[in-house]
């Protein structure tokens, strides 16, 4: 597979330290100064200098008309690398892509001037085809750089809803539950298992699910809380909802939602007063 | 084949249900109870699941069955310390036993118990 590719091979490999700094002073011109700003120089330079030689490495092995064989994986195990990282670092994705798109302008320079003098139609088939690779490659580390992003979000999101549900023990005996944010199927799964959980842990006769951080309520979400109810019920400890404001009062009655013989008050201090008489507990001075 | 056992404190029977319910074993358990209770006078019935990790609609109707049936014969029924995943496939499968009395675990049902017999 060596012979197609012989001479922009040759070029490549024997011009890496022009293609090196050529390529370099390219990428300075083109990222902004507030993206340069987020890799030193030294490390800029290193991860140029490995992509040359895994790239070089990788042509005069396997070739560049089929980049999934299996000499052009350590490129892309570098990019791939190399594209988490920029978006770990903040790099936008074109940025992201830039690195690999920006190689083009030295490289073909570099080509123009070994074919200086004479008309080479050949050089140009062998360069046009290096280029295709490395087009190719810039749309892999692209494609990388938006798995990365979207491993973020999901992390975050996921982190997201374990945050949002703390169940806290106000007394020996009573939990409460503080929602804050819409209820969704998934959240209310969630927040289901984790009060229950709790019950079983802490043994806790008394929970109450104060629903003051819950912006509307709707029939899924009325619903959703029933279900709590009811499973808390079964598990032998009494669920009473605080903090539902005169506006979730009004849509509750407008939506035809009955909460049956749920205990609700409009404020935790209230459920907690009544949770502790219902464990015999009395405040003193009231 | 084997059986869940039922035991007399008093006039007071424990069950605990310590393997895997199935379907027959739940259908032996009604009947046992049921002559049981006659048998005994039984006043209370206390049923402990809290060795049952896994409930399918069958199960969760046998519960609501027993304590049913017990509560015809005049005996209090109480469902101690149900598991949470047990719970939530209950109430996600619409049966969440109205009329059955619960309780976090065996001493509270039995408090339970005791001040129903009281009144």
């Amino acid at each position: 597979m060596v012979t197609p590719m012989h001479r922009t091979l040759q070029i490549l490999q024997s011009s890496q330290v022009q293609l090196l700094a050529d390529w370099i002073k390219a990428l300075r011109a083109a990222t902004t100064s507030q993206s340069a700003a987020m890799i030193s120089d030294p490390e800029l330079q290193a991860q140029c200098q490995e992509f040359i030689s895994l790239l070089s490495a990788a042509a005069s092995a396997g070739g560049v008309d089929d980049l999934s064989a299996e000499a052009w994986r350590p490129v892309k195990e570098f990019l791939a690398g190399v594209s988490r990282s920029r978006s770990r670092q903040g790099f936008s994705p074109s940025e992201t892509a830039m690195f690999v798109m920006s190689f083009k302008e030295p490289l073909f320079a570099n080509l123009r001037r070994a074919a200086d003098g004479h008309d080479d139609a050949k050089l140009l088939v062998e360069s046009w085809e290096l280029l295709r690779a490395l087009d190719q490659l810039g749309l892999y580390t692209t494609e990388i750089h938006q798995q990365a992003r979207e491993e973020l979000i999901r992390r975050q999101s996921e982190e997201m809803l374990e945050l949002s549900t703390p169940v806290i023990q106000l007394w020996d005996g009573i939990l409460a539950m503080p929602l804050i944010g819409t209820l969704d199927s998934s959240r209310t799964q969630i927040v289901m298992e984790a009060l229950l959980q709790q019950i079983v842990a802490t043994r806790s006769p008394i929970a109450i699910l104060d629903i003051t951080g819950v912006p509307t309520v709707d029939t899924l979400t009325a619903q959703h809380l029933l279900k709590t109810v009811a499973a808390t019920r079964l598990m032998g400890a009494e669920c009473i909802i605080s903090g539902i404001r005169p506006q979730i009062a009004q849509t509750i009655v407008h939506l035809g939602v009955s909460l049956g013989d749920i205990v609700t008050k409009a404020s935790l201090a209230d459920a907690f007063r009544i949770a502790l008489k219902k464990l015999g507990h009395s405040i003193a001075g009231s | 084949m084997d059986r869940v056992p039922i035991l007399r404190m008093g006039r007071t029977l424990l069950v605990t249900v310590q393997v895997d319910m199935h379907d027959q074993l739940a259908v032996r358990l009604l009947d046992d109870l049921t002559a049981m209770i006659t048998k005994t006078r039984a006043r209370g019935v206390l049923i402990d699941i809290s060795a049952l990790d896994m409930v399918d609609s069958f199960i969760g109707r046998m519960i609501a069955d027993v304590a049913a049936t017990s509560r015809i014969l005049d005996a209090q029924t109480v469902l101690v310390g149900m598991q949470p995943a047990v719970a939530i496939t209950l109430v996600e499968l619409g049966m969440a036993l109205p009329g059955v009395r619960t309780a976090l675990d065996v001493e509270r049902g039995m408090e339970l118990l005791d001040a129903a017999r009281d009144h």
